[in-house]
């Protein structure tokens, strides 16, 4: 990598404002920012940091609803801030290019990728139409798009997401700009999809020697494409320092806590000897309403008092498993059973006891809570509903269960969940569960929408409650984290089949089944190597789709075996 | 291109069972009458014997379904059998009356439709601008009054003050296109005023919606020009959500007719169904209606195909 | 050239000279454009045409600053937050509402002419409810066309209450020849059978926009349970009334009326009937699209997972979610039947006479208009602007919770 000291953008006392309920309010109060010739720089924050302004502000370029109201910025000794819009834009597409966060929404589904990807060198007459088609080509060979010669005469929605951000990539390089802004480019991606366009990502931004400035939230994928890193926090800078001595030595206690890795582990269970699962999944085959099957031959079982972790990409059947347990989704073939018995396949034909053991914990708070309803009254609701508790039992129930998910009752009783942090709505939802008095509760994707601390405190919470209450989990993730934080046993799932299952341990240790190697791999980790690494190891052809293609073949074979040795011991 | 035909004789389809379906209405509500339409045209003081010869002659005697059957088949020679008040046939009484309906219409249409979406397009563009908030209160107005004083307002200074055009449509065989075009200009002006307003409206949150796609962002960060941005990016995908606002509008401009031409005194549709409702005229009002509805499905069927026919996803499956 | 001439170009100059200096860009393009407007309206019209602007900007100005005030007013009451004990005291209030109309329906069946002040206490708490410090934070922002809206809505509502009050005539009485012009006791003359007219439109509210608020309620509860019963139990029930409402749908509204009201003749009961079955297609879309979107919502699971029934589940999860653009689609159905029905009625097949009613009344007078009378344009006028007000108020309601997504 070829850095030179030559600055190539600078911004100074960035500010931005933002229209909101009829007046402006700061979203960037006072940014510096300095990007050197070919240096790559990570923006990171939570969302509402204001990355993506920054990133958009970089081209000169307000959003609508949105204007720059001091500071200058300084883009190759041409002041933004003053350039007048045909100066502005004679840069963008050329020098400065930008690839957005979903490029299926981004690209125009009226014309050819091709034609969409030509217009910016045409238009500045860079080169002919053909030349520009060439090179259009060239650039999918070295981004490693299937079919380079005649993927760009398709239309956007006839190529698959990953394709086509790689496409977007390729298109922000039709002028071989100085610099790219990209805007959480991976974000839509599964693990296994994003691992390939990071790869080609990074190879084409160094082999150009491209400056660029990536957005995102992920720390462990910014670690592997940034050479320096800057944290914002709410429109504000919290520090800046090139990735290795960021992630040795963060200084603020902001970028610690985001940086810390998961502290919180906990011990391993057993299954009970002899004993009969709490839930018991048979031989499950779903589908939804003319549609085609989205879970194959599913089975699996779960203990009292045990943890256990549902794993796979999007699609892969793990929240349609919940909705057949919980009776939403009556199954095609096989069972649920509870304690051995068999529950009724939907949830209307199930008694109110048998709706009372199994609860569960939503991904977005925001919409599993009510938002016209009080904080009582959405604990105390299931308890009346179930044990029937009225007046003065009714309350000091919901301060209990308030105590329980250590909040201040007094203070919570009253409120509406749009009040809430999002952390206090996870546990005003836990606390709902709870009020059922369950035996069972099913927790989807509880974590993955909330900051890392506050993250660790819900485990630790649901870890606590399950050891007083005994109760069982089934954690539907993809964070392999938090499965390792929290779970006694593993279910990975692929296509709608279960691929491989069993403790803990045994799943993190190899060897695994190549599904769940592929995705144990894909997962970015916090260190900056991890990348290069990884792809040394595996080539580049042995990553991303194409490996999980050349998987899908045999899943069956392999994982039919394992899943039958491992209900052998089981049972 | 199997799967656009496929998804047009579908929805060709629809559009002939739901014609059937309220010819079915149309036909069978008219059987809901108190007593029969032999009462109902003769009266309370009508004898027994009567009542009972009008029945036969009107072929009341024969079931529901068959008589239905009959006026089904007539109807789809465009032969909707007698009036009873007049007795003449009801497609010499309407058949003109059309043509002078479909006339007006059009009038009105040609010049809304391309004034509406321009002007649109340009508030969506001057979009939070006071041009804007002016156009919107000034829309606003125009759709919220009632067709009847737009037009008494427009003879009120037009025709009455200041005499530049005439207050009331009479048509004659013999007048030239220029004396057509003036007579029938006051009704015209109404409807355009009314449709103008509501196609406006629609075409400006049309084009909104379509300016805030990422893919417009994704274009002007590519460096292309305002004009390139529109024309290029925004026009091809805007055409079926502009088809679709014409349409709509080209239907509302069917009932908005109705009320005009009584106001107009203009010999169209919209009049005689009037009559033949003050009247009980039944055959008139079941032709009527049936001639209206099936005007307004086949608009509202043009609007679906033609958002087919230009949807780019559509129009290059997988 | 006169003094008022030199004085209008002068004012407007002014105006968009400071409007200029004050950085206030929007209201300067607004001033400076009138200003180029009046030179070629004063060529064309003379001075006539600039005393017409004049006018016009006056009664702008006028009706802005009845609705500046008005929204103070509104504010006011809200900060003082009077509203509040209604709110809290659930089903006492209702309680009240149920007594008061009681009292009302007795008093017009004995006679005792207390009618209107019942009807006006129970309106009066209605609209009470609403006002709380939260409603005080939105009405600073409205706009004022939204608050010009309310105060018009406002007036037509006591307008229509004290009908009997304010008019100076009865509803049918004859007091005069045909036609007579307006004299000390009829404001605005008498109509073709020499009864007064301001007094018929005084009456007018009360039947024009009672039926049309009827029928309005009619559609609405017909609709909404439909839409809401759909959202909630889906399958089979949802689909036959999509389809029925599509059938509906794709016959013209004003056609559907007229054979309605062709073949059960014109009456109170007849038309709202018609227009319940024409617009309830309109309310069942809109409210089964609005309710689809809360019934996907995870609460609205964790509800049904727990055995909640069909009526739990809409009373106190999904309602709740879906007031506000209810309540903005009422006033929008309002529109729409208020328009057709005075339609009917202009065409003579709305509310028969003697009743009087603003459609029946432009079309009986409408042969004073080639004389170059506005008289019977009056009452289409008040048909226009309870639409426009109404419109406003819905424009502002939905911007709102549309929020700010241009």
């Amino acid at each position: 990598m070829v850095k030179s000291n030559e600055v190539l953008l600078e911004i100074k006392d960035l500010q931005i404002q933002g229209f909101s309920e009829e007046r402006w309010v700061d979203i960037i109060k006072g940014v510096d920012l300095t990007l050197h010739k070919g240096e790559v720089m990570g923006l990171i924050g939570e969302s509402g940091a204001g990355k993506s302004t920054i990133g958009a502000a970089a081209m000169g370029y307000a959003r609508d609803g949105t204007r720059i109201s001091g500071g200058s910025i300084e883009f190759d000794g041409m002041e933004l801030t003053t350039a007048t819009e045909e100066e502005k834009r004679s840069l963008r597409g050329s020098r400065i290019a930008y690839v957005a966060q979903s490029a299926a929404a981004s690209f125009n589904p009226a014309h050819k990728l091709i034609d969409q990807h030509t217009e910016a060198p045409l238009q500045y007459r860079l080169k002919k139409r053909t030349e520009a088609q060439e090179d259009a080509v060239e650039l999918y060979r070295q981004l490693r798009l299937p079919n380079p010669e005649e993927i760009g005469f398709r239309y956007p929605h006839q190529v698959s997401g990953g394709q086509l951000q790689r496409a977007m990539t390729a298109m922000a390089m039709s002028c071989r700009p100085d610099l790219i802004i990209f805007d959480e480019p991976t974000t839509a991606l599964d693990v296994t999809t994003q691992i390939e366009v990071l790869a080609a990502i990074r190879d084409i931004v160094d082999q150009y020697n491209t400056a660029a400035i990536y957005i995102t939230h992920d720390l462990a994928v910014v670690a592997q494409m940034a050479d320096t890193i800057k944290v914002l926090l709410k429109g504000e800078e919290v520090e800046e320092a090139e990735t290795k001595e960021m992630l040795d030595n963060p200084k603020e206690d902001y970028t610690k806590s985001l940086w810390a890795v998961r502290s919180f582990k906990r011990s391993q269970k057993e299954r009970p000897k002899d004993g009969v699962p709490l839930i018991s999944v048979k031989n499950v085959d779903a589908a939804y309403t003319g549609g085609q099957k989205v879970l194959d031959d599913v089975s699996f079982d779960i203990y009292e008092g045990m943890t256990v972790a549902v794993v796979g990409e999007s699609g892969s059947g793990k929240s349609t498993t919940a909705r057949v347990i919980t009776g939403l989704l009556p199954p095609m073939n096989g069972e649920v059973q509870f304690k051995g018995e068999a529950l009724p396949p939907d949830y209307r034909n199930r008694t109110k006891d048998q709706l009372r053991q199994a609860q569960m914990i939503y991904q977005m708070a925001d919409t599993a809570l009510n938002p016209k309803v009080q904080i009582s009254e959405i604990i105390g609701r299931p308890a009346q509903f179930y044990q029937g508790l009225r007046g003065s039992a009714l309350k000091s129930r919901v301060d209990e269960l308030l105590d329980m998910i250590e909040l201040e009752p007094s203070h919570f009783y009253n409120r509406y969940p749009p009040e809430l942090s999002g952390g206090q709505k996870q546990r005003i939802g836990i606390a709902r569960a709870l009020a059922a008095e369950p035996t069972f509760i099913i927790c989807d994707e509880v974590t993955s929408a909330l900051d890392q601390l506050v993250a660790e405190g819900i485990l630790r919470l649901l870890d606590r409650l399950q050891k007083e209450l005994n109760l069982a989990y089934m954690f539907i993730t993809h964070d392999l984290a938090t499965v390792r934080a929290i779970a006694d046993e593993v279910v990975v799932m692929q296509h709608g089949k279960v691929v491989e299952q069993g403790p803990k341990e045994q799943m993190f240790t190899p060897p695994h089944h190549p599904y769940t190697d592929l995705l144990l791999s894909s997962v970015p980790e916090m260190d900056p190597d991890w990348l290069t690494t990884l792809l040394e190891e595996r080539g580049v052809d042995n990553v991303g789709d194409a490996a999980s293609a050349q998987i899908d073949t045999d899943a069956s074979k392999v994982g039919g075996s394992k899943q039958g040795a491992q209900q052998e011991s089981g049972g | 291109m199997g799967d656009i035909l496929g998804l047009i004789a579908k929805r060709l389809g629809l559009g002939l069972v739901i014609l059937f379906v309220i010819s079915i209405i149309i036909f069978f509500m008219v059987e809901l009458l108190p007593g029969d339409i032999a009462q109902a045209v003769l009266g309370q003081g009508a004898t027994e014997e009567n009542v009972a010869a009008l029945r036969k002659e009107m072929g009341l005697d024969k079931p529901a379904p068959v008589r239905y059957l009959e006026w089904l088949g007539g109807a789809v020679t465009f032969d909707f059998g007698n009036s009873i008040v007049t007795d003449e046939k009801v497609t010499t009484l309407i058949g003109e009356r059309f043509k002078n309906t479909l006339f007006l219409a059009s009038y009105a249409a040609v010049i809304a439709v391309p004034l509406a979406i321009i002007l649109g397009i340009i508030v969506a563009l001057l979009r939070n601008s006071i041009f804007d908030r002016v156009v919107n209160v000034a829309t606003l107005t125009s759709i919220s009054s009632p067709e009847f004083f737009l037009g008494y307002i427009l003879i009120l200074y037009f025709a009455v003050n200041w005499g530049m055009f005439p207050a009331i449509s009479s048509l004659s065989e013999d007048m030239t296109m220029w004396e057509l075009l003036n007579r029938t200009f006051l009704p015209a002006l109404t409807l355009v005023l009314v449709v103008t307003a509501h196609m406006m409206r629609m075409t400006r949150a049309a084009i909104i919606n379509l300016l805030a796609s990422p893919y417009i962002e994704m274009a002007r960060l590519k460096g292309a020009p305002p004009w390139k941005v529109i024309v290029k990016h925004a026009l091809p995908n805007a055409w079926a959500p502009i088809i679709n606002v014409v349409a709509l509008n080209l239907a509302y401009l069917i009932t908005g007719v109705v009320l005009v031409e009584v106001v107009f005194v203009y010999p169209g549709i919209g009049q005689a169904l009037v009559d033949a409702v003050s009247k009980r005229d039944f055959p008139v009002v079941q032709a009527c209606c049936l001639i209206f509805a099936g005007t307004f499905i086949l608009l509202n069927l043009a609007a679906d195909v033609g958002a087919i026919l230009t949807n780019p996803r559509l129009r290059h499956p997988k | 050239m006169n003094f008022f001439v030199i004085g209008y170009y002068a004012l407007l100059l002014g105006a968009s000279c400071l409007a200029a200096y004050m950085n206030r860009r929007a209201i300067f393009l607004l001033l400076f454009s009138l200003t180029l407007v009046s030179f070629i309206l004063g060529i064309i019209g003379g001075v006539a045409a600039l005393r017409a602007v004049t006018i016009a900007a006056g009664l702008l100005a006028l009706a802005g600053m009845v609705a500046y005030g008005f929204r103070e007013f509104l504010v006011q009451l809200s900060e003082g937050n009077v509203g509040r004990p209604l709110r809290e005291s659930g089903g006492v209030f209702l309680i009240i509402l149920l007594i008061l109309a009681a009292l009302a329906f007795a008093s017009n069946s004995f006679d005792w002419g207390l009618a209107e002040i019942f009807v006006a206490i129970g309106v009066l708490l209605l609209i009470i409810v609403p006002l709380s410090p939260e409603t005080a934070k939105e009405l600073r922002r409205a706009p004022l066309t939204a608050t010009f809206g309310l105060f018009v809505i406002f007036t037509y509502i006591v307008a229509g209450i004290f009908s009997s009050v304010i008019a100076p005539h009865g509803e049918a009485e004859v007091i005069a020849s045909a036609f007579a012009p307006a004299d000390d006791t009829m404001l605005l003359g008498a109509d073709q059978l020499g009864r007064d007219i301001f007094s018929r439109l005084i009456y007018g509210t009360r039947n024009s926009v009672g039926l049309a608020l009827a029928a309005t309620v009619a559609a609405f509860i017909l609709g909404a349970v439909a839409g809401l019963l759909a959202a909630t139990k889906g399958g089979w029930f949802d689909q036959l009334m999509g389809r029925v409402a599509d059938v509906i749908m794709s016959i013209p509204s004003l056609i559907f009326a007229l054979l309605m009201l062709s073949i059960f003749g014109p009456s109170i009961p007849v038309i709202i009937g018609a227009v319940a079955i024409i617009y309830a297609p309109r309310v069942f879309r809109l409210t089964r699209a609005v309710a689809g979107n809360v019934v996907v919502m995870d609460y609205i699971e964790a509800a049904k997972l727990r055995g909640e029934g069909t009526w739990y589940l809409i009373r106190k999860e999904i309602l709740p979610n879906s007031t506000a653009p209810l309540v903005a689609e009422f006033g929008l159905e309002f529109c729409f039947v208020f328009l057709l029905v005075a339609g009917l009625s202009f065409l003579g097949l709305g509310i028969q006479p003697p009743t009087a009613d603003w459609g029946s009344m432009v079309r009986e007078n409408a042969t004073l208009i080639s004389f170059g009378d506005i008289t019977p344009l009056i009452p289409a006028a008040a048909i226009a602007l309870l639409t426009v007000a109404v419109n406003f108020v819905v424009d502002w309601m939905l911007h709102r919770s549309s929020g700010l997504k241009e």
